[in-house]
């Protein structure tokens, strides 16, 4: 069976994840069995080898993590793929992605947590993990597709951003959107697919010397705080502002990284402010508010790290409340409370963590107690 | 003549970090030397390490260099070498970074039998950190963490690389660099995945502790223990007490190693894509053949 890049596709979330990887550029993957990620690794398999690609199946997630950085470092884009239990394994090496700025991409499915948790069911549990999972001082690029289309358009983004701010960058969906199988439009290129030596502009990115391995320049890449040569340095100074360009470079970026669907927002009284699978839900949730009479809208956020705080602040500023349905006790509501000026701004949480989908009618109930002020 | 380190060494990066006495620069010098008489070019070269005294060694030698999180360097230099299979990949350890934190790494990579050269500097002890024992420790030592003595049994690194799969396995220690270079160039040579242990002192954590504060006795120490690998297969279980076996411990050039595997399966893969391609193109063909036929019939 051969796979379409344009025109109309019939697939599951993991395979439109793993082809989109492959439109991008991916030449190789490194991964760790673990439910429910097995099918992109599966897929990458068998569909990079036909493109002279590389696949392998590391001892640990541990190794795979560290693969794809030695791959990444050797001049391939590469991606490795997991779910909680294995992110917890990969934060190490994803901090040294960090410092060492190698641009990779980590799609992380979230299961239920924490530990082993709900091994075939769906959360979104893992979404501080992925800002905060690794020690010391950093910032992240997560972004969090939930339509079949979005998820090919958001993982070829991921390449283009994990080149651009030379990073690791993250593809956070859950098992719904891995396992649901669609038809869909396949994209057209947004410009975003380009080999590694196209991308001149990320050099400002970049607090080492911007090159790879085997091009002559003899770098030193280590995991000590270094110095703009790529040296391990103690200088008090050099130090602080190597920390300071690691975060900045992306925290800077915010605005153009931003990205969210907006859904009958325009004159909503009562906002949902959601991300991934609950998106369906609250679909359709407004949907029957709207036909009640209530005025709601759907804020959904498809580039969670950075945070989009400006744009969530200005929300809440001028709704009367606001319902955050989310497969965690609280994650997304926390980010929201955070951004909000108001302090008085109302957050009621619908909040599920039983492996199962938020149904519509649990985020109607929420929007009409925050609509009759109850 | 003598050898010329300079183009292979960053003497910017010096002084380095290591201990007056320390094994560690006996053991770089001969990689270097391995590297230069096997026709290695820096520019096509990648040294990988881990975490601790040993794994300072890249920063000091002038060529691409990886210095990556405590025992996982073999992982890195796997993805380096399966993404870059022209490419020479050394990588060097210590023995708490190879087989303790790195253990799971270190077998798994021996019997991938990718070709990958790893040095492992063998001093028993943890370093950098402050003189723990590692799983190559000998019982009863003292350690900072072991102050009444080891109580753990020691790894065999050769044996264990040897039963997980690796290819060439080699032990040298710090007395002998002429020999520890003609070990290290095997394993340059050969084609799979090779392990050279070298046998080092660290006088600092472990001879103090140990009663061979002195380093150049301590390497004589560790010398006297040295037995050839013939005559070590004559010695009984009695006389081996205290010594042990130095030389190419093991060679095998007949399993295929794993980027020459890969290559194969990807032909395999594109031969086959191409034929299901070619299979779909004619059922396309047909099916559309057989509408037209439908179509004009009914016309």
């Amino acid at each position: 069976m051969s796979y379409p890049v344009s025109g109309r596709a019939f697939m599951a979330g993991n395979e439109i994840i793993s082809e989109a990887a492959l439109r991008a550029g991916c030449t190789f993957f490194a991964g760790y069995p673990i439910t429910p990620s097995s099918e992109i690794a599966a897929h990458m398999a068998l569909r990079l080898p036909q493109v002279g690609g590389t696949f392998i199946q590391m001892e640990d997630e541990i190794a795979a993590m560290g693969a794809v950085i030695g791959a990444s470092l050797a001049g391939a884009k590469t991606m490795t793929a997991t779910s909680g239990p294995g992110l917890s394994l990969k934060q190490e090496n994803i901090g040294f992605a960090m410092i060492a700025e190698v641009p990779c991409v980590i799609v992380d499915v979230q299961r239920g947590g924490p530990s082993t948790g709900l091994p075939t069911a769906p959360s979104q549990g893992d979404i501080m993990q992925a800002r905060w999972g690794t020690h010391g001082d950093h910032a992240v690029i997560a972004l969090t597709p939930l339509y079949p289309r979005e998820v090919y358009v958001e993982t070829v983004r991921a390449f283009h951003l994990a080149e651009l701010y030379r990073t690791p960058v993250y593809v956070l969906v859950d098992e719904i959107i891995a396992h649901t199988t669609e038809s869909f439009e396949l994209p057209a290129d947004e410009g975003l697919i380009k080999p590694r030596g196209e991308y001149a502009e990320a050099a400002v990115n970049t607090w080492r010397p911007f090159y790879d391995f085997f091009q002559g320049k003899h770098l030193h890449i280590t995991g000590l705080s270094h110095t703009q040569e790529g040296f391990p340095t103690v200088n008090p100074e050099i130090v602080h502002r190597s920390n300071l360009h690691i975060v900045n470079k992306i925290v800077n970026a915010q605005p153009a990284l931003e990205r969210n669907e907006e859904y009958m927002l325009d004159d909503a009284e009562i906002a949902v402010i959601c991300f991934g699978s609950p998106g369906r839900s609250a679909r359709e949730a407004v949907n029957r508010a709207r036909a009640k009479g209530i005025k709601a809208g759907i804020f959904r956020i498809i580039t969670f790290w950075p945070f989009p705080v400006e744009t969530v602040r200005k929300l809440t500023d001028r709704v009367k409340a606001v319902v955050v349905p989310e497969m965690n006790l609280g994650m997304l509501s926390l980010q929201v409370e955070k951004s909000a000026m108001r302090r008085d701004v109302r957050i009621i949480g619908v909040n599920v963590t039983g492996g199962v989908p938020i149904e519509p009618q649990q985020i109607l109930t929420a929007i009409e107690e925050a609509y009759h002020g109850v | 003549m003598a050898f010329d380190y300079s183009p292979w060494l960053r003497s910017d990066m010096m002084p380095h970090i290591w201990c007056p006495g320390c094994g560690v620069g006996i053991i770089v010098k001969a990689l270097i030397r391995a590297m230069d008489a096997c026709g290695w070019k820096q520019d096509a070269t990648a040294m990988v390490s881990g975490i601790g005294c040993t794994s300072r060694a890249p920063g000091y030698v002038n060529m691409n260099t990886l210095h990556t999180t405590h025992g996982r360097a073999l992982t890195f230099a796997t993805g380096i070498k399966l993404a870059r299979p022209e490419t020479n990949v050394v990588v060097i350890s210590g023995d708490g970074d190879a087989a303790a934190i790195g253990g799971n790494h270190l077998i798994h990579t021996c019997r991938r039998n990718i070709d990958l050269t790893l040095i492992i500097v063998n001093n028993a002890i943890y370093g950098m950190t402050g003189g723990q024992y590692s799983p190559t420790s000998p019982p009863e030592t003292r350690a900072a963490t072991a102050p009444y003595g080891n109580l753990d049994p020691a790894f065999d690194l050769c044996e264990l690389c040897k039963a997980a799969g690796a290819t060439y396995v080699a032990r040298a220690h710090v007395g002998n660099a002429v020999f520890m270079e003609r070990l290290i160039r095997g394993g340059m040579q050969h084609k799979g995945f090779a392990v050279i242990e070298v046998m080092a002192n660290c006088h600092t954590q472990y001879g103090r502790r140990n009663k061979h504060p002195d380093p150049a006795e301590l390497m004589h120490f560790i010398a006297s223990g040295a037995v050839a690998l013939a005559q070590w297969e004559k010695m009984s279980p009695e006389e081996r007490q205290g010594k042990y076996p130095i030389g190419v411990l093991h060679k095998d050039t007949t399993k295929p190693e794993l980027c020459e595997r890969y290559a194969m399966l990807g032909e395999r893969a594109m031969a086959k894509a191409r034929k299901e391609a070619r299979t779909e193109e004619k059922e396309t063909i047909t099916a559309r053949d057989e509408i037209l036929g439908a179509t004009s019939g009914e016309n």
